[in-house]
């Protein structure tokens, strides 16, 4: 008697939910026990001494944004001169320096936590980038994330404050204490599962045919666990999550899809702890997990009632089910690992994709990227709602005015602008129309249309994830990608430290009968439906352009 | 604001860049490594199958059982198609990327069918769906039951076995769902020649 894959399928889904329910309270208490507490650890203390820092100094929003810039830009270096390098470099596998655009763009998407991969790894990145440049980005993109979302929190439940902490301070912790120790014992795991972890270059064997076969080496396990753990997703392969080497069996493909969510999805309870009041908390991550649940029911009923060719670009281990919740875990994160092609999913199924990262990454999102995400979400239903019902915007005892609700505005503005421009100048302006035409797009028609306008959608939301027929590895898509991967990252998070400043220097004000409760399943509700019509309004246009013709063609 | 003190961050990003290459790039890969190779060596190395005596290739990288024309071998049983290179090239792992409107994979998928239900003697609507498409790698190390069963018949007569016991082998091979609901029922195909090529040498 064979399980039908329905229910094998819904089992999996289960299997996650209660080991998210059951996970999220405890790494919750922990992540607010990492950000608030008083005690250095001694390793911490030495390496605050090296690099010159005093721990108990906080620090004011322009000095914690300033922090993030520099660090980033000296990030964005390193990843540069590693791949100029990589001819000097030992275990490079005899590849050599990899060219300018390239490079900044690769260097660009590994410290913007995007991994976006203009390259194919298996032919361009020896050992010694991959897990010098690579690997160290894949940790500390991720740590810079969980600060901001941390420096907002704590905008929002202090008083009267000038101060957000210590950038430094909650950098070192979020390695430490949270990523470091996580990561290791994930990378085991992946280890027992079949995930390789050796310096062996390609073996070359001969096959019971007389043919010759290739086995890549790698340290690939260590990679693999901050890749997911850190909502990263750049691949050691260019098959990414889809080769064996990185996801042998469904064992591994399920704590993978674990690994993405789990820190994003205890955020909230984090968010919850530090202000004071759980109940904020659940409410704001059941608005994350209705949306997931959505978008996946669509994008698993796409895939199964495709017609002949579904398994085309997935791998018989997983099949469909274990593809298309793979495939909604990595784009509702910022991941962007892939264990099915993308790019050969229906039409609707592949906008499902898409659609997960236009709603601005919230369904849970990155780690800390999804929270600040949403938080601002929830500043603008508050003020809609205010609006309609007349009550005061205020939001945790905070009060929204016009800066707040101007800041607000400026951050949903910014990735829709950066995915929607990019796509329009890749086919408006007449020398890069014909390279785009003629070189990057793979796939005639509509569904062409569609492979740039994720590429821009990916890189502005810091997602990864490609319709990967796309050839990225041209001047143009090198380099307007990479600003926009930039700008994605950057010019929202300092809109975000700037609200986080204006609400740490407010009074609270208590709350009256006139203040909408932000816990409730009204506001839940609510807080949908902003999420829903900002994405729909902003992107309705250019997906009738895209998928949703192909789809209904 | 003084020089010294606009440049102490950069001097500050620069030193903790620095310690992290070594602590977060090195010395914990290092570490990985280690473990990996003292404890758990066999998949930390590939996960390798061995065939008289000799190693064949990974229980987890799929590969090509055809001639070098491409065409395929009927003694052996045989991968899905393949996007990976010209086809289980383990240095350019790959998918296909076809869209599901491109006219390519609707020919490609056709033609396949037709050669599959010649080469097996089926009909061409009783090729399964993992037969006609490619995988996601370009290196899926498995195929579905249905197709494992499907090319029972041809490999009995290229063998010289007869179909009752190369029909028990495959049954044999099928690995259900992981922990009975985790992903799909499976033939892995490296493993399933090299038990075949043990029985053929008897």
């Amino acid at each position: 008697m064979t399980m039908p894959d329905s229910v094998a399928g819904l089992l999996q889904i289960m299997t996650v939910l209660v080991v998210l329910v059951a996970l999220h309270r405890p790494m919750g208490a922990y992540l607010a026990w990492v950000y608030s507490a008083r005690r250095d650890w001694r390793l911490e203390r030495g390496f605050y001494r090296v690099i010159g820092v005093d721990p108990s100094r906080e620090q004011s929003s322009g000095a914690y944004l300033r922090g993030i810039l520099v660090f980033s830009t000296v990030g964005i270096a390193f990843v540069f001169a590693l791949q100029k390098l990589q001819a000097l470099l030992p275990y490079s596998l005899g590849f050599g320096s990899i060219p300018n655009a390239l490079s900044f763009n690769t260097a660009v998407s590994f410290v913007t936590n995007t991994n976006w991969q203009s390259y194919s790894p298996d032919v361009t990145m020896g050992y010694a980038v991959q897990l010098g440049g690579l690997v160290v980005q894949n940790f500390v993109s991720a740590a810079v994330g969980m600060a901001v979302a941390v420096a907002l929190i704590r905008g929002l439940a202090r008083v009267r404050s000038g101060t957000l902490g210590n950038f430094w301070v909650d950098l070192t912790r979020g390695l430490a204490r949270v990523l470091v120790p996580m990561a290791v014992v994930a990378a085991v795991v992946l280890l027992a599962g079949g995930v390789i972890q050796n310096f062996g270059g390609f073996e070359h064997v001969t096959t019971l045919t007389g043919g010759s076969a290739v086995i890549p080496g790698g340290p690939v396990a260590s990679q693999e666990a901050i890749k997911m753990l850190g909502t990263n997703g750049g691949g050691f392969f260019n098959a990414n999550s889809a080769h064996p080497f990185e996801n042998p069996n469904a064992f591994t493909n399920l704590f993978e899809i674990v690994l993405m969510l789990i820190i994003p999805f205890s955020m909230p309870r984090l968010f919850g702890r530090l202000v004071g009041d759980t109940r904020q908390g659940t409410a704001i991550a059941a608005v994350m997990a209705t949306i997931f649940a959505a978008s996946l029911t669509a994008m698993t009923i796409f895939e199964t009632h495709g017609a002949t060719g579904a398994m085309e670009g997935k791998e018989t281990r997983f099949g469909v089910w274990s593809s298309t919740l793979f495939a909604t875990a990595t784009t509702s994160t910022s991941t962007g690992a892939v264990n099915s092609a993308h790019d050969s999913y229906s039409a609707l199924g592949g906008m499902m994709a898409l659609l997960d990262m236009m709603f601005g990454e919230i369904s849970p999102g990155g780690v800390g990227s999804g929270l600040y995400g949403m938080l601002v979400l929830a500043i603008i239903t508050v003020f809609i709602a205010g609006l309609l019902v007349g009550r005061t915007p205020e939001y945790l005892g905070k009060k929204i005015g016009p800066r707040q609700i101007t800041l607000a505005s400026l951050y949903i503005l910014v990735t829709p602008t950066l995915a929607l421009a990019g796509t329009a100048l890749s086919f408006a302006l007449p020398g890069v129309r014909d390279s785009v035409i003629s070189t990057s797009i793979f796939n005639p028609g509509l569904h062409g249309v569609t492979e740039v306008l994720y590429a821009y959608t990916s890189a502005a939301n810091n997602n990864g994830s490609a319709f990967a027929g796309l050839t990225a590895n041209t001047d143009w898509m090198n380099i307007s990608l990479a600003v926009v991967m930039l700008l994605g990252r950057f010019v929202p998070i300092a809109f975000v430290l700037a609200l986080a400043s204006s609400f740490a220097a407010q009074d609270k004000v208590p709350a009256t009968a006139g203040t909408l409760p932000t816990h409730r399943p009204q506001f839940v509700g609510l807080l949908l439906g902003v999420s829903i019509v900002v994405t729909a309004l902003t992107y309705f246009p250019v997906l009738a352009l895209g998928p949703l013709a192909e789809g209904l063609n | 604001m003084s020089v010294r003190t606009s440049a102490r961050p950069w001097w500050v990003a620069l030193r903790a860049m620095l310690v992290f290459t070594v602590v977060l790039g090195v010395a914990y890969t290092a570490l990985l490594t280690g473990v990996g190779q003292l404890v758990l060596p066999h998949q930390a190395n590939g996960s390798t199958v061995s065939s008289g005596g000799s190693v064949v290739g990974s229980s987890l990288i799929g590969q090509s059982f055809a001639d070098e024309d491409g065409k395929p071998l009927a003694r052996w049983f045989q991968s899905r198609p393949s996007a990976a290179g010209d086809g289980y090239d383990a240095s350019a792992s790959s998918a296909s990327n076809l869209g599901p409107s491109n006219a390519d994979l609707a020919s490609s998928i056709k033609d396949r069918r037709a050669a599959i239900a010649a080469f097996e003697g089926v009909a061409p609507a009783a090729v399964p769906d993992d037969a006609l498409t490619a995988s996601g790698s370009g290196l899926d190390p498995a195929i579905s039951p249905a197709y494992a069963l499907l090319q029972v018949k041809r490999v009995a007569a290229a063998t010289g076995l007869s179909d009752a016991v190369v029909h028990r082998l495959v049954e044999s091979r099928i690995s259900g769902r992981e922990a009975g609901y985790l992903g799909e029922p499976t033939v892995n195909v490296l493993e399933l020649n090299v038990a075949l090529a043990a029985l053929t040498k008897d």
